[in-house]
């Protein structure tokens, strides 16, 4: 993990306030695990002093480039949506622990399962898994068709099924209401959105080998302030989402 | 010629910079980002006798320049420190800054009794300032003589010096700091965070579970800038300063204001390398002064015939 200085190669609304942000530069080729992030400076001078963590949405490390799709939303992702061409970007990184993927074996199954702009990170994981030879399904919760991104990048990949909370585009409800399909042929399941979603996850994952990403508000993004802590199954009762997460086993972490 | 080297009680720093309690852990997460032994001292995070989980999260908002935490004093008690924090810090050779929190003077006492003796532990930093815990501290920090009280109490079981940090959310910090002279400190540090709040528009809640927070970062250093120069002429006794310090020329302001050596806190968030890169500016900008040691500079405001003269 380094602070990163990145330049700004295009940026992109992929949908309704999402914005694709590709990025380049010395650094990008340690980003090799999915599931990580990297921790965004926005804003110049000293007014917005908390960065924001992105996930890592794809990773070309051989080129040193970086993608993150984020959603603009509050002052510092919005300021982050003015970066064009010729800018530079500031960020730490690749930091956290991502997703695991020796917990699945080449010829297996993996189901990934995404709400909103938990889906990004699910790009890169699903590509490196599908290059390791799993085969991969995904389950993709938006609010509404506008929201929703990538869904034809996800089908180059594997099996896609879709749901919006006001089904105008696959079926009306939840990624919850979309996925027995693939949970019915015993995947290790892989997954990131908001706490809410997660929790309706672990009915349907029980029995089931499964992985979540977390999020948490962050101050420093390296383990030293204690502001990203969750309620764990573990020896200090604590996890840091930042440096011990993101991801976790779904036993460790309290929802 | 090192130009850059303070001297306080118990602390012999080769340049006035160290990382602010709270905002560095125990140091071994920045460890990885560059070499400690390039600080003048480290401050860790607050301990506490026994271990304390802290507040429910969210814990910290962005604020204009600055922001906002109530951590609530997370810590895995002295014990732990002792035994899993502080021996990550030997390899570096620099001056430790204990930070001690509690909620009854016993507990002070004994974290303090402890953690004095370790070898490792330079000095004490009693935190009577938090504001993120009813009872965390506070309580002292707000009257003149149960500060002085439990200085006192605590000098006399500690066997390495003791500062006292301050809390701003005082209406008169001189009285606060000649109390705690008079009590036997050893020096101040200050200061800690203001209480401060933010409300979401959405939810129309304040956006910390614990609904305050204290404020830190540059949005504070005027007040930081204004309580040292007040302290510093009202005692004797050394201050360490922080608030908002975020460059070189910060720390030079702390120090004209009184300051002896420079605590760098929220400024770490921003970019972990920030203790390292403003130590390493300090000597651009005391040449821009036109001073040959850092020391000089201390208290310059208001010390009289150190200014420099107009004409220059
Ligand atoms: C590990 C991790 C990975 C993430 N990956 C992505 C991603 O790939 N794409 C994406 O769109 N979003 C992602 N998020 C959420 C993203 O960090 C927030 O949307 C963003 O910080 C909001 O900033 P803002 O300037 O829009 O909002 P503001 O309201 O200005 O933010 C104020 C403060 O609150 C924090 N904050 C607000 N919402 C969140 C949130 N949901 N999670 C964490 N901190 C928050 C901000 O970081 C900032 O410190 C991720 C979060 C985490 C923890
Ligand atoms: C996240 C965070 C945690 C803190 N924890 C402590 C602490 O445990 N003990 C303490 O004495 N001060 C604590 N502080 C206060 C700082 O040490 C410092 O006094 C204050 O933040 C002002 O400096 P700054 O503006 O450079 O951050 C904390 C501050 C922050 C931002
Ligand atoms: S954000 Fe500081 S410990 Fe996780």
């Amino acid at each position: 993990m380094k602070r990163l200085n990145l330049n700004v190669v295009s940026q992109v609304m992929i949908a309704d306030n999402i914005f694709e942000l590709t990025v380049e530069g010395e650094g990008v080729e340690s980003m090799k695990v999915p599931g990580q992030f990297v921790h965004v400076r926005t804003g110049e001078g000293f007014s917005s002093l908390l960065r924001r963590p992105i996930s890592i949405c794809d990773a070309d490390t051989a080129n040193n480039r970086l993608k993150m799709v984020y959603r603009a939303q509050g002052k510092g992702t919005a300021w982050l949506s003015t970066r064009s061409r010729g800018d530079k970007i500031d960020l730490l990184g690749p930091l956290g622990n991502g997703f695991n993927q020796d917990v699945v074996e080449a010829g297996g199954k993996a189901l990934l399962v995404g709400g909103g702009i938990g889906v990004p990170p699910l790009y890169y994981l699903g590509r490196k898994l599908a290059q390791k030879g799993v085969a991969v399904s995904f389950a993709l919760g938006f609010q509404s068709s506008k929201d929703a991104f990538y869904i034809e990048k996800f089908k180059e990949i594997g099996r896609v099924a879709v749901a919006t909370a006001d089904g105008t585009i696959g079926k009306k409800g939840f990624v919850t209401d979309v996925m027995d399909k693939f949970t019915a042929e015993q995947p290790v399941v892989f997954a990131c959105g908001p706490s809410p979603m997660l929790r309706a996850l672990n009915h349907k994952t029980e029995g089931l080998n499964a992985y979540y990403s977390f999020e948490e508000r962050m101050g420093c993004g390296v383990g030293a302030c204690f502001a990203c802590v969750c309620e764990a199954a573990t020896p200090s009762g604590y996890v840091k989402i930042c440096s011990d997460g993101p991801v976790f086993k779904k036993e460790e972490v309290s929802i | 010629m090192n130009r850059l080297n303070v001297s306080l009680p118990g602390l012999e720093m080769k340049n006035p910079i160290m990382p602010a309690s709270g905002c560095f852990g125990f140091g071994k997460d920045y460890a990885k980002w560059y070499d400690l032994s390039l600080l003048g001292a480290v401050a860790i995070k607050a301990a506490t006798v026994s271990p304390r989980f802290g507040n429910p999260t969210p814990r910290v908002a962005e604020t204009e320049s600055g922001m906002l935490n109530a951590i609530g004093l997370q810590n895995p008690g002295v014990e732990k420190i002792i035994s899993e924090e502080l021996p990550h810090l030997k390899p570096y050779g620099i001056p430790v800054v204990a930070n001690i929190a509690g909620t009854a003077e016993e507990d002070y006492m004994e974290a303090a009794e402890i953690l004095s003796k370790h070898e490792l532990v330079s000095v004490l930093e009693l935190n009577i300032s938090c504001p993120n815990v009813k009872e965390g501290g506070i309580q002292f920090g707000t009257a003149p003589e149960a500060a002085a009280r439990l200085t006192k109490m605590v000098k006399k079981v500690s066997s390495k010096p003791v500062y006292v940090k301050l809390s701003p959310n005082v209406s008169d910090i001189r009285e606060m700091a000649q109390a705690v002279e008079e009590a036997g400190a050893d020096g101040l540090s200050m200061i800690n965070t203001l209480i401060g709040m933010r409300i979401d528009l959405k939810s129309r809640q304040p956006v910390l579970a614990n609904k305050t927070g204290g404020l830190s970062g540059p949005a504070i250093k005027p007040v930081a800038v204004r309580m040292i120069y007040e302290a510093s002429q009202a005692v004797s006794i050394p201050i360490i300063g922080m608030g908002g310090v975020m460059t070189a020329e910060d720390v030079i302001e702390m120090m004209l204001a009184g300051a002896s050596a420079v605590a760098v806190g929220t400024a770490n968030f921003a970019n972990p390398y920030a203790c390292p890169e403003i130590i390493a500016d300090l000597e651009r900008v005391l040449d821009s002064m036109d001073v040959s040691h850092i020391s000089e500079i201390i208290g310059g405001s208001w010390k009289p015939c150190k200014t420099p003269s107009l004409s220059r």
